[in-house]
């Protein structure tokens, strides 16, 4: 054999700890990624269309379709659920923009665009955080259109406005939370079908058990207590108190919590997940 | 062996250095303890069938994954020790192209550059330059995924070549090319080695590994099999084999008669009756030409000629031992008369 063109020994070398990313590296590498999102959006502007239709398509689904019965249950009709649902479905935005995250995370994935990412020198989060900031600005489009279609169905703000963008500041940070989950899901999982149904599974019974629709005093006891514990309650109820001026206390604190403690946890594992990706 | 002292390319400094590299998933080894050296400026080829360790020799080289085992050192960088600095000095083209399809040519090459911590506008310039280079500038401004695959492969390889790397893997850079567009990539691979790249390629053909490399590792589950100067490897492996037919095929016998006369051929000289052809075992260029000079002449004039490197099947077979097809083992005995 011919392995004698082999030096005997592998070449003596001085290790120098690899030097930090600066905060400044970071932050170019993550608008750079940013800009390359954009890009897609601008490329493919149908990408939008499920911000731009859904908060459309539910609002006025729920509004006519629900909204006469449980606005009666609340004691004042179609009106009274107007003023009910609409900041739960602000809330419920966080979720459902989300979970599209999960979905293009994996189809990235699955092409060969990651690994030359993850060859360069650049922070191991970069990627993840510009995926995680554009998915806000997609929120934040729907959150507006949402805002723009419950006032023509007669939200009436009075005059809460600084509630308002409290309420859509507390669900961006509760969805960029999330997103940290999908964006597991998104590294974990074969496949983006997958994704999205593992999504899809996650998603409901998160949503439709808590008081996003419907006040939940009229649920069975074991269903009562599951959204008590459903942080989507707690954001709802968090996001009807700021703009119809009732008590946000409650829902506030354990909104807070439920965010803090899911990117703690999410954040590492989804960093982890995706730096050691085979 | 002495072939060290023959081989100019080992003089050189070492620019990538694997030494025992093991890598398992689960029972699979697909690294088993790799060894090899590419020299500073050269191109090593790393020939091996599907599975034989190639794609997971370069994730371990290019920092995507982490060895279990060995060692690994890169421009003087560890693999495992000094990633982020290792990431700065090395290029990267997979099997498949990576290249962000929605993106047009030159936003894929400015992305690449922002994370490679060039300025805006050394990022922009840097692209254009690339675009220009690997004649893409007309094809600039387009989304990527309406390029054809040899356009794609271009775009994949001036991406990997924006940071101005000291290494660059090349990981099959042409399975899936036709015949006409893998040319274009091997000019454009020869180009950059031309500029002083040193350059790692895995390859499942002979042929690509003749063109562009100037050593031969041969690996096969996760081990080195062989390795040496391609010249070597393929004279080990019975080179290659020349076909002549001659115009009229009541010549075949004189033919064959005549390459045997010259010693050419030895016992190898065969006759393919279903062809019309005789077959020839060659190891260097000068017994080509002395075939060919053998059979002009005696008067006999040629039909066609064609010259065909030995398979991976064949360098395989011959390297391991197990089986030796009868034009190899014609070769061997060539080998030792030209000795």
């Amino acid at each position: 054999m011919s392995t004698a063109t082999l030096s005997p020994t592998a070449p003596t070398i001085t290790i120098q700890a690899d030097p930090k990313i600066s905060l400044r590296g970071h932050l170019r590498h993550t608008g750079a990624l940013i800009r390359r999102n954009l890009l897609w959006i601008k490329q493919d502007p149908e990408s939008m269309m499920d911000a731009v239709l859904m908060p459309i398509i539910f609002t006025l689904l729920f509004v006519y379709v629900f909204g006469g019965s449980i606005g009666q249950a609340l004691g004042g009709g179609q009106a009274a659920y107007v003023q009910y649902v609409i900041p739960g479905m602000i809330a419920m935005m966080s979720m459902n923009i989300a979970q599209g995250v999960g979905t293009g995370f994996n189809e990235d994935f699955n092409k060969g665009i990651m690994d030359r990412f993850r060859s360069l020198p650049i922070g191991r989060g970069s990627v993840l955080i510009a995926k995680i900031s554009v998915e806000l600005v997609r929120l934040l489009v729907a959150v507006t259109i949402q805002m723009v279609v419950a006032l023509l169905v007669g939200f009436d703000i009075h005059g809460h406005w600084g509630g308002l963008l409290g309420a859509i500041g507390l669900t961006a940070l509760f969805g960029s939370a999330i997103m940290w989950i999908f964006l597991v899901l998104g590294v974990t999982m074969k496949n983006a079908q997958s994704v999205q149904a593992m999504g899809f599974l996650v998603m409901m019974p998160l949503q439709f058990g808590s008081s996003i629709f419907a006040p939940t005093n009229s649920m069975p006891g074991w269903l009562e207590n599951f959204t008590k514990y459903n942080p989507m309650s707690a954001l709802a109820d968090a996001s009807r108190g700021l703009m119809t001026g009732g008590p946000i206390g409650h829902g506030l604190t354990v909104t807070l919590a439920w965010t803090a403690g899911l990117t703690l946890v999410m954040a590492p594992v989804a960093i982890r997940k995706f730096t050691k990706k085979a | 062996m002495t072939r060290t002292d023959k081989n100019p390319e080992s003089g050189r400094p070492v620019a990538v250095s694997v030494r025992g590299l093991v890598k398992h998933f689960g029972e699979t080894k697909a690294l088993d303890g790799v060894d090899l050296d590419v020299h500073e400026g050269t191109v090593l080829g790393v020939l091996g069938p599907n599975g034989a360790g190639k794609t997971t020799l370069v994730r371990c080289l290019s920092t995507l994954i982490t060895p279990d085992a060995g060692q690994a050192v890169v421009a003087g960088y560890d693999v495992v020790r000094q990633p982020r600095q290792l990431r700065r000095v090395i290029g990267l083209t997979g099997q498949y192209a990576s290249v962000d399809e929605k993106l047009s040519g030159r936003e894929n090459l400015y992305l690449i550059g922002r994370l490679l911590d060039l300025s805006r506008k050394e990022a922009r310039s840097r692209a254009d330059a690339l675009l220009e280079r690997f004649s893409l500038t007309d094809a600039a401004t387009r989304p990527a995924r309406t390029y054809s695959g040899g356009m794609r492969r271009r775009l994949d390889l001036a991406a990997s070549m924006i940071g101005r790397p000291h290494v660059l893997y090349l990981d099959e850079p042409t399975t899936g090319l036709d015949p006409r567009t893998r040319n274009e990539v091997w000019a454009e691979v020869t180009g950059m080695v031309r500029d002083g790249v040193t350059v790692l390629l895995t390859t499942q053909y002979m042929e690509e590994a003749e063109q562009l490399a100037s050593e031969l590792t041969v690996i096969d589950r996760g081990r080195v099999i062989a390795n040496g100067g391609i010249d070597e490897l393929k004279a080990k492996v019975g080179g290659r084999t020349l076909r002549i037919r001659p115009a009229d095929p009541r010549e075949l016998r004189p033919l064959a008669d005549a390459l045997e006369e010259r010693r050419l051929a030895g016992a190898g000289a065969v006759i393919d009756p279903e062809s019309g052809e005789v077959l020839v075992p060659v190891v260097s260029d000068d017994q080509l030409t002395a075939a060919v000079g053998a059979v002009t002449a005696r008067g006999i004039t040629i039909g066609s000629i064609s010259v065909e490197l030995p398979s991976l099947d064949e360098v395989f077979l011959s390297l391991t031992g197990q089986k030796a097809s009868a034009p190899q083992q014609a070769a061997r005995e060539l080998e030792e008369v030209a000795v």
